[in-house]
């Protein structure tokens, strides 16, 4: 069991050495990822995760990667997904142009399935979808468009909930066991790296997603990201967040309004 | 099984179960006392696509509502919270949930060991721990924990479950401190109840 201030002598050296700070991330659950870590990587104590953090960059990055939580899939939610596709996506369309931010995007089964939506409602051509995260290594995977083959059932069966009439298939080849999704969705994607923690605004958005990002955030670290996406919203553009995710505990929520059950709210004043 | 052993200062009641323990809930629920004094949370292994119906027809049963959790929601005294389907549920020292959808834990999310140990984690010795129905070794770990941070913990009576084998292993494995058949965990969740006396 690792004690509070264990966890903050790391947290302190991840800051410190690296300039990663995890400081403001939800303790309860960091705390697990810490301990797992811990565990998984076999360190007989945690003394000796200190010690390998302090002095191997390698181990680090690792350490780093598997702290985050980075399970995604497409169409995750397809409930949410069929709220985009009959509800917002409508909204956007009078637009001479769209821009969209991917916060968190993990390896960007998010993204693919927003321009998946956005060629099917012929409006991709005049968009463009900012994918960004804390982690190079998910956006490396993302950018290079590779996914593995096993999960295409899966994430048919997503499309297919959330309104999707196409054959899902047609979207992707197939080579030994992974797919690359069709060059048309990726070229309107731009990939960064953006630390919610540290960094600024970019750019105005009609729409920003952030869903089963702030989960791991503390209420302060919210509050700061949720003004960060006020800040770069366009006016009555809109947020969505994940399924059990909400402003209703944050000082941001009475300049927006919900705009769906389905964790999406239009910024209002 | 007397009022002063159980009642000293109960801050938080953590229900975990799996398979057949809906249906002890509902015969549970409508026997809590109002207004309860502490924080009732209750962690289920659920159908992804059973979703919100649930809470629905555990607050039918019961004059008090029941929330699903959303994250960083606060927890208040006298209010009943269900983990929501596909995530961990967590609890912050500074008293709100924090979820987290990361890696299932014996199979499960949410993992009842997960919610168990972060709640003795804040609440010590103000917990009680109980663990009904299932078919999963999920709990076990959970209960001791929350025993050595100086809390109660109690398992369905095997008997009077559907499925014996989740109360069994806590029963063996984490010493529980009741045995309990439905009735009397009914009257467990009066007693602990601090009726300001
Ligand atoms: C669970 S994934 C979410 C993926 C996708 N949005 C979804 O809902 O399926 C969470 C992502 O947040 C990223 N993340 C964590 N902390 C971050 C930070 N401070 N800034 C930017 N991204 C962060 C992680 O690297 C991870 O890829």
């Amino acid at each position: 069991m690792i004690e509070e201030h264990d966890l903050d002598l790391l947290l302190n050296d991840l800051f410190e050495l690296y300039g990663y700070d995890f400081t403001n991330y939800a303790r309860a659950s960091l705390k697990r990822r810490v301990q797992r870590l811990c565990s998984l990587d076999k360190f007989p104590s945690f003394a000796e995760l200190r010690y390998r953090l302090r002095s191997d960059e390698t181990y680090l990055k690792h350490f780093v990667e598997e702290l985050t939580v980075n399970v995604t899939e497409m169409f995750r939610d397809p409930g949410f997904y069929r709220v985009l596709r009959q509800e917002v996506i409508d909204n956007l369309r009078a637009k001479p142009f769209i821009r969209i931010w991917h916060a968190g995007c993990s390896t960007g089964e998010e993204v693919y399935s927003m321009a998946i939506l956005l060629k099917e409602a012929n409006l991709l051509h005049k968009s463009l979808l900012y994918a960004t995260d804390l982690n190079p290594t998910v956006l490396e995977k993302a950018r290079k468009g590779f996914f593995s083959l096993s999960e295409m059932k899966l994430n048919s069966e997503n499309y297919i909930a959330s309104g999707g009439v196409q054959d899902f298939s047609s979207y992707y080849t197939a080579h030994y066991g992974q797919v690359k999704f069709d060059e048309s969705l990726s070229e309107k994607m731009i990939f960064s790296t953006h630390n919610l923690v540290s960094d600024s605004s970019f750019n105005e958005f009609d729409l920003i997603l952030c869903r089963n990002v702030l989960i791991y955030f503390d209420k302060s670290l919210q509050e700061r990201v949720l003004r960060l996406f006020y800040d770069s919203l366009a006016q009555l553009g809109f947020l969505a967040l994940g399924t059990r995710e909400t402003l209703r505990f944050s000082g941001v929520e009475p300049k927006f309004k919900q705009f769906s059950q389905e964790k999406i709210w239009r910024k209002v004043t | 099984m007397e009022k002063s052993n159980v009642s000293h200062s109960c801050k938080a009641v953590i229900i975990g179960g799996s398979a057949g323990s809906i249906e002890v809930l509902l015969k549970i629920l409508p026997a809590l006392p109002e207004p309860l004094t502490y924080t009732l949370i209750i962690v289920l292994h659920r159908k992804h696509t059973a979703e919100s119906a649930l809470a629905d027809l555990l607050t039918s049963k019961s004059r008090l509502v029941i929330h699903e959790v959303e994250d960083k929601e606060p927890l208040l005294p006298g209010n009943i919270y269900l983990a929501p389907a596909d995530y961990h549920l967590l609890i912050e020292h500074s008293l709100v949930f924090s979820l987290d959808a990361s890696e299932k834990v014996n199979y499960s999310r949410p993992s009842l060991d997960v919610s168990f140990e972060s709640a003795a984690d804040v609440f010590g010795p103000s917990l009680v721990g109980i663990l009904l129905s299932g078919a999963n070794a999920d709990g076990t770990l959970g209960l001791k924990a929350i025993k050595r941070a100086g809390g109660l913990i109690i398992a369905q009576k095997p008997e009077t479950a559907r499925v014996a084998y989740m109360p069994q292993q806590a029963i063996q494995e984490a010493g529980v401190d009741y045995v309990l058949d439905i009735f009397e965990l009914a009257r467990l969740l009066n007693l602990l109840n601090n009726q300001g006396d």
